[in-house]
């Protein structure tokens, strides 16, 4: 046994799937590693001394498959993954997961790239890992997303119901996204709504961030079992606290100091974008310490309002992008603030479980008034 | 004749299908059909049109700034807004990154496993690889420890028997040409040029927050802030780190992505003389110069592959065509409709799925068929090239003469699947060596004590005209992108985008003229119709972005024909 743990003398299957050796063999060293899985520990809020558990966790890895499928999407989710924050050792548990379909990066196309999935879904059955990005059409049969002559629909029913777990990425698969803002012009749905029976895990955000996706994975290998998750079917690890209360403009917030106009000195000085639209307040997501590219930024720490990209509906609730939540006053906004981002979580939560959310939230919501009054001269909306 | 298949079409951004038919071994028609709608613009009416940039950003998160920039200029052409010079040069840098980012992963990992074998770089002698390299260029890596070690990161993962995203793949192909020692140093390129991607793009992230869709941009300007005595605002530490990775990007594109693209296509030449497509080329020219406004990149139009005369660019020549789109028009068909004036109607009326062809003879596709003057035109690097070599643009035709004496073919080759291919380098190597010059700009700009990034007074929508309407247009990587949007008591009263893949991934038209997909497959070799990659390497040489390509425009109609009478 050499010092970076693996036997010469092991089996070949063993050696298979012996993640030092695979590590070495792609040029990682261990200290390469132990420092992802820092970065790991920290994505999935555990104190640093779990490092070494992720570690062994991965080291015992039985490379489970994983097929990407792409529906009503516009790829920013692979692109996202592509950008992952500590990519040499992403590539790896990519390749450890053995990614057999993934529309975007896959050789093989037509029948040919068709034969990978359908080998994955018919022999390894509730064993594999389906992610899906993009939503999925239920209006007029599907006929607005096919795929090699299918619908998503039809798709997702057979790869997500016979996976171990589905992980929807980006906002589009978990809630509909874009293409279920109002009017919803093809009936377009998140994989839970699409496939009720199928065991989904949300990753929203516009794009996910990647962190987030590896983040899970290992969640998964580490506990062996599915990260715990809030009335959205997100996992509290990256999405249990609000953007307002980790933000590192806040103190600007509590001292009612706040960009007035776009390149003033406020904005310059990096005061509060609350005044300029940002929906912090309103949005859970661990991007003010998780960030983006390697954790060089994220938008309020650039200078551009959140527009709470995490949350269900985002795209009718939170717009206008510009304009500035109610009922968060300067003074005070612990309580407020709180009762307003509970208040729109239960609202959105009970419906949730049934189809027609878009029209649901669409009469409940009253924070965007104007908004619904743009909208209700749309016939097709309900 | 043998009619083949090919849905999805794997490595490019969407959804798209390729029907053909094949008659001595050779591609006798075609049919281009994307299978993937969302209505996006029909999304948009109503809003407010400062959030618009945020919603098109969405129509595709590989060309993932770009939609932005086109919307953000047509609400400016639309108010009469002209940004600050700071605005412009931020922008600039933005785009050209996006630019050079993009057609590097294009090239390695979306396009070049259809003239690479990755199987037959297991047989390499990593010596002559490293030798071959050396030859190319004085990129560091070129050495044979490297490429050994490459080699057998390699044989561990084939070993292992599952070979994941690079199953099935067209390997040991009678079309693959390249010798192994070309396919282990292409290999090597293709797994550093995924490093190299995500770390170049933190530009984005440093100038826009993130990427994919950064989220600074604004109608008016930007919002990253510009102080060089403020830890929260672009100052001189963010600059020089930008600097960095602007040099990191352009050596890797001298260094190692111009000699792999030469090194490719010597052995591939005969593909300079297939997939020549339409012939007629569009570009909107790009880079604005923020004092003058003129463009770095001419606009213009080329018909006919004719290069002795460029054509200038008249947007209202531009209308979409629906005889053979999922779409109807209430005048009916045969008529074009610009996208000012556009009324569109998504039906669909092809087969009910699940289904085996789509009935190519009536509609088949939720992509339009835009033409400009009733000619369709082929937007994308290479018309971005062939516009500026045609005006005389000096550093396009530096370039262009560079690879073509490098290669020993004529200017005609460029009018083919090769030829759109090396445009794409061309012009990614130009993009990248102006670069610099854009941030040194920049850098000037602000130590003459100019921070500013927005102009305000059109910013609140009270200061806007009660109607309004505006276009803007970005030379993106993937081509001609346009936006066209009309206002109304600041609301957004119609939404049109004309984008390249539209342009290029067209089905027929009113008078049966095959959009240039369709055009450019016809003569296309098969040599094994069940492993067609020779689609592949023509469909790919466009760089299809599908997501971006469909959409649809305001599901009345009324409302604009409205406010044509008024």
């Amino acid at each position: 046994m050499d010092n970076n743990g693996y036997d010469d003398k092991k089996s070949a299957a063993e050696q298979h799937y012996d993640f030092p050796q695979m590590l070495a063999e792609r040029g990682v060293s261990r200290r390469e590693f132990m420092k992802f899985c820092s970065a790991m520990s920290a994505a999935l809020a555990l104190p640093v001394t779990f490092a070494p558990k992720i570690a062994q966790a991965l080291d015992e890895v039985k490379r489970p498959t994983l097929v990407w499928l792409e529906f009503q999407s516009c790829t920013g989710d692979t692109e996202a993954l592509l950008r992952a924050a500590s990519p040499t050792v992403a590539e790896i548990v990519l390749d450890i997961l053995s990614v057999d379909y993934a529309e975007t990066i896959m050789t093989a196309a037509g029948h040919l790239a068709e034969a990978n999935l359908d080998k994955v879904v018919k022999e390894e059955k509730g064993k594999y890992i389906a992610v899906v990005e993009g939503s999925i059409p239920l209006k007029d049969g599907g006929v607005y997303c096919c795929i090699a002559g299918k619908t998503a629909l039809e798709r997702a029913t057979e790869v997500c119901g016979g996976a171990f777990a589905t992980i929807a990425v980006g906002t589009c698969a978990s809630y509909g996204g874009l293409p279920a803002a109002a009017p919803n012009p093809t009936g377009a749905v998140g994989v839970k709504e699409a496939v009720p029976g199928a065991t989904v895990l949300n990753l929203p955000g516009c794009p996910l961030n990647a962190d987030n996706l590896t983040a899970t994975i290992v969640h998964f290998l580490l506990f062996k079992k599915l990260p715990a998750t809030d009335g959205f079917g997100r996992p509290l690890f990256a999405y249990g606290k609000r953007i307002h209360d980790n933000c590192e403009r806040r103190p600007h917030f509590d001292a009612g100091q706040y960009v007035e106009k776009w390149g003033d000195e406020g904005h310059r000085k990096g005061f509060c974008l609350y005044r300029m639209g940002c929906k912090g307040p309103e949005t859970y997501h661990n991007c003010p310490s998780q960030r983006y590219n390697e954790k060089t930024s994220w938008p309020v720490a650039s200078g551009h309002g959140c527009a709470g990209c995490s949350e269900p509906m985002f795209w009718d609730r939170m717009t206008p992008l510009y304009r500035r939540l109610p009922n968060v006053p300067g003074f005070g906004i612990e309580s407020t603030a709180d009762k307003i981002g509970l208040g729109l979580a239960v609202g959105t939560a009970a419906i949730f479980a049934g189809h027609g959310i878009i029209s649901a939230v669409r009469g409940e919501d009253k924070m965007e008034g104007k908004k619904r009054e743009d909208l209700k001269h749309d016939k097709d909306r309900r | 004749m043998t009619k083949i298949v090919v849905d999805p079409i794997t490595r490019i951004e969407g959804h798209l299908r390729i029907e053909a038919e094949i008659s001595g071994g050779k591609i006798v028609n075609a049919w281009s059909s994307s299978t993937m709608f969302r209505g996006i613009e029909k999304i948009l009416k109503g809003r407010d049109p400062r959030d618009a940039w945020y919603f098109t950003q969405r129509f595709c998160g590989v060309c993932t700034t770009v939609h932005s920039i086109a919307s953000i200029r047509a609400v400016e052409n639309a108010l009469n807004v002209k940004v600050p010079p700071n605005a412009d040069l931020i922008r600039n840098i933005i785009m050209g990154i996006q630019n050079v980012q993009d057609h590097v992963i294009h090239f390695y990992h979306l396009h070049a496993l259809d003239w690479v074998d990755i199987t037959s770089a297991l047989k390499a002698d990593p010596a002559r690889t490293a030798s071959l390299a050396a030859s190319l260029s004085d990129w560091p890596l070129n050495s044979t420890t490297y490429f050994r070690g490459v080699q057998e990161k390699l044989k561990a993962f084939v070993a292992k028997g599952r070979l994941g995203p690079f199953a099935n793949g067209y390997w040991g192909h009678s079309a693959m040409k390249l010798p192994p020692e070309a396919n282990l140093m292409a290999t090597a390129h293709y797994l550093e040029a995924l490093e190299w991607q995500k770390d170049v793009i933190k530009i984005h992230a440093i100038l826009g927050s993130k990427n994919p869709h950064p989220q600074t941009f604004l109608v008016g300007g930007m919002a990253i802030p510009v102080d060089p005595d403020s830890q929260n605002a672009l100052n001189a530490d963010k600059l020089a780190e930008i600097a960095g990775l602007l040099k990191k990007a352009k050596d890797f594109v001298e260094k190692v992505y111009i000699p792999d693209l030469l090194a490719v296509a010597s052995f591939y030449k005969e593909w300079a003389g297939i997939g020549g497509g339409v012939g007629n080329y569009l570009s909107y020219g790009e880079f604005p110069d923020p004092v003058s406004g003129k463009l770095f990149f001419p606009p213009g139009i080329i018909l006919g592959k004719d290069l002795s005369k460029v054509h200038p660019v008249d947007h209202k020549k531009i209308a979409e065509y629906v005889d053979h789109s999922w779409f109807e028009y209430s005048g009916g068909q045969g008529k074009g409709a610009h996208p000012w004036e556009g009324e569109t109607e998504a039906k669909y009326t092809g087969p009910k799925p699940p289904y085996q062809n789509l009935d190519t003879e009536r509609k088949y596709s939720w992509v339009k068929s835009p033409r400009y003057e009733e000619k369709p035109m082929e937007v994308g690097p290479l018309a971005k090239l062939l516009v500026a070599f045609a005006s005389g643009h000096q550093e396009t035709k530096d370039a262009v003469t560079l690879v073509l004496k490098h290669l020993n073919v004529g200017p005609e080759a460029l009018f083919s699947t090769l030829g759109r291919t090396g445009a794409r380098g061309i012009d990614c190597l130009i993009t990248a060596q102006q670069l610099p010059k854009w941030l040194q700009q920049l850098e000037e700009n602000i130590a003459k004590g100019d921070l500013r990034v927005h102009v305000q007074e059109k910013w609140d929508p009270s200061s806007w005209p009660a109607e309004a309407a505006g276009y803007g247009w970005h030379e993106a990587p993937r081509g001609a992108l346009g936006h066209w949007i009309k206002i109304k008591n600041g609301e957004i009263l119609n939404y049109q985008a004309v984008v390249p893949s539209t342009w290029n991934a067209s089905p027929r038209d009113h008078k049966g003229q095959r959009g240039p997909y369709e055009e450019a497959l016809i003569g296309t070799p098969i040599a094994d119709p069940n492993r067609p990659v020779e689609i592949l390497r023509t469909i790919h040489s466009f760089d299809p972005c599908l997501a971006c390509a469909v959409h649809v425009l305001d599901a009345t109609g009324n409302e604009i024909i409205k406010v044509q009478v008024k």
